[in-house]
């Protein structure tokens, strides 16, 4: 029967363990809410992954970590397809820019970030095509699976824990209102201070997660951070109308008529 | 015939359904389930599924219904719901297992997400010997210093009027500084 299903149903931890178990060959492709991942396995190791429309070539992903300056980056570029992602691998190792390692964990990390990010989709289609292999020109790796599944679980658990904790991103966050509260004296990552330059009201948290490049975990995380902290907390966006409700919370539109409502609840509670 | 809606909400065996028992002038409609999970099971027999309801008449002209939200998580697709066209909202927090509070911090969060209106968050349980204090809660619980956090022992109809009164008093509050 074929790998097909729901992630609401099956976890993504759930089929990278059975992938691995099964020692499977194959791509599992996983429509996400937003975008579709690629992930490509050999007798059941990570081989290759993409996801959605990022730019997943080799030069590009050098270029991100910062193993290619811009104008090699851009010079590769503008060799434009005519070059594979092993050929351009060859001629930096021949050309001594990197060596092999360098360039296979640069795309072992690659890989697992998107790994990483798949571990966060709680919403989505799965299936398991037994036909669709990388893409010829592109540089496969053999990762093992067990580590991944164990730090997926642990993300996973983390996860829940934050989505209760930050159920909605589509809130705001302002700084609280403690006297003596010195942001200065405060040891922050750079990361936190990115979030930090970007709270105020009228920005929701899912637009700082964007200002900032982050994913839904990473831009938790950060928040959790600093609401534990209590240096935040989370507030309606400013400017953003109230969610309309089809029903009414008064039986009138007077607002004379709705205190006086009011004061006879009041008065009928202290009387009970 | 008019109608307003309040709600009562919060994790599971918080108190709500005890909450809207005290001051219903009819027996609660409990949609009430044996608790299918061995864990739940250890704190209590049964749980509410849908949601309760309770009923106050105002006068000739105007009643107050309460409804009491499922605590269970699997049940929170009814929470919004239940949310739409309230007054306002209560917050139950069982002040004997903090293991709920990060919980109930989650219910408030979800809540207000859902409409704008006044809330109070209320202590229940109080009576107990393993009750926490009401500072440490709100600690606890990060609730701003002016938020209304007010003590509650759900069995107790004066304790559950109270609360009431100052949810009421602070839609009033909140009705007359949007005149100003």
């Amino acid at each position: 029967m074929a790998l097909r299903g729901n992630l609401r149903d099956f976890t993504i931890t759930q089929l990278l363990n059975l992938i691995n178990l099964a020692r499977k060959t194959g791509t599992l492709v996983v429509e996400g809410p937003s975008e579709t991942a690629k992930v490509s396995f050999r007798d059941g190791k990570l081989a290759y992954a993409q996801m959605g429309n990022e730019d997943s070539s080799l030069a590009s992903i050098l270029h991100k970590a910062n193993k290619l300056s811009v104008s090699q980056f851009k010079a590769i570029q503008l060799r434009g397809r005519s070059i594979s992602d092993k050929e351009l691998g060859l001629l930096l190792i021949n050309a001594g820019y990197l060596s092999q390692e360098d360039i296979l964990t640069n795309l072992q990390q690659y890989f697992t970030d998107i790994i990483q990010r798949l571990f966060t989709w709680v919403e989505g289609f799965f299936h398991f095509d037994n036909d669709l292999l990388p893409p010829e020109d592109r540089i496969s790796v053999r990762l093992d699976l067990e580590n991944l599944i164990i730090e997926g679980a642990r993300q996973l658990r983390e996860w829940e824990q934050l989505q209760d904790e930050i159920p909605s991103l589509d809130m705001a966050l302002k700084f609280t209102d403690r006297p003596g509260t010195n942001l200065r004296n405060v040891n922050l990552s750079v990361e936190e201070w990115r979030v930090v330059s970007y709270i105020n009201p009228r920005n929701t948290i899912r637009q700082i997660a964007s200002a900032t490049k982050m994913n839904d975990l990473e831009i938790r995380r950060i928040v959790y951070g600093l609401l534990q902290a209590g240096l935040i907390e989370i507030c309606r966006p400013e400017g953003a109308p109230p969610p309309v409700s089809a029903v009414r919370v008064f039986p009138t539109d007077d607002k004379e008529e709705q205190k006086s409502l009011v004061n006879r609840l009041i008065n009928r509670i202290r009387s009970l | 015939m008019q109608t307003v809606k309040m709600v009562v909400t919060g994790p599971f065996n918080a108190g709500k359904t005890e909450f809207i028992r005290s001051v219903s002038e009819i027996d609660v409609v409990s949609t009430e389930r044996k608790i299918s999970t061995t864990a739940e099971k250890t704190v209590k027999e049964a749980t509410t599924v849908a949601m309760d309801f309770g009923r106050i008449t105002v006068d000739d002209d105007l009643v107050l219904y309460l409804f009491g939200t499922p605590g269970q998580k699997r049940f929170d697709f009814m929470w919004e719901i239940l949310s739409e066209g309230m007054l306002g909202f209560i917050v139950m927090v069982d002040s004997t297992r903090p293991e709920t509070f990060r919980e109930a911090r989650s219910i408030l969060e979800t809540f207000r997400a859902y409409a704008p209106t006044p809330y109070v968050v209320a202590a229940n349980k109080q009576d107990m010997k393993e009750a926490w204090e009401i500072d440490d809660m709100r600690h606890a619980l990060r609730l701003d210093p002016k938020m209304k956090f007010l003590s509650c022992v759900a069995t107790d109809r004066d304790s559950v009027k109270s609360v009431l009164l100052e949810l009421l008093y602070s839609i009033l509050s909140e009705m007359e500084n949007e005149e100003k």
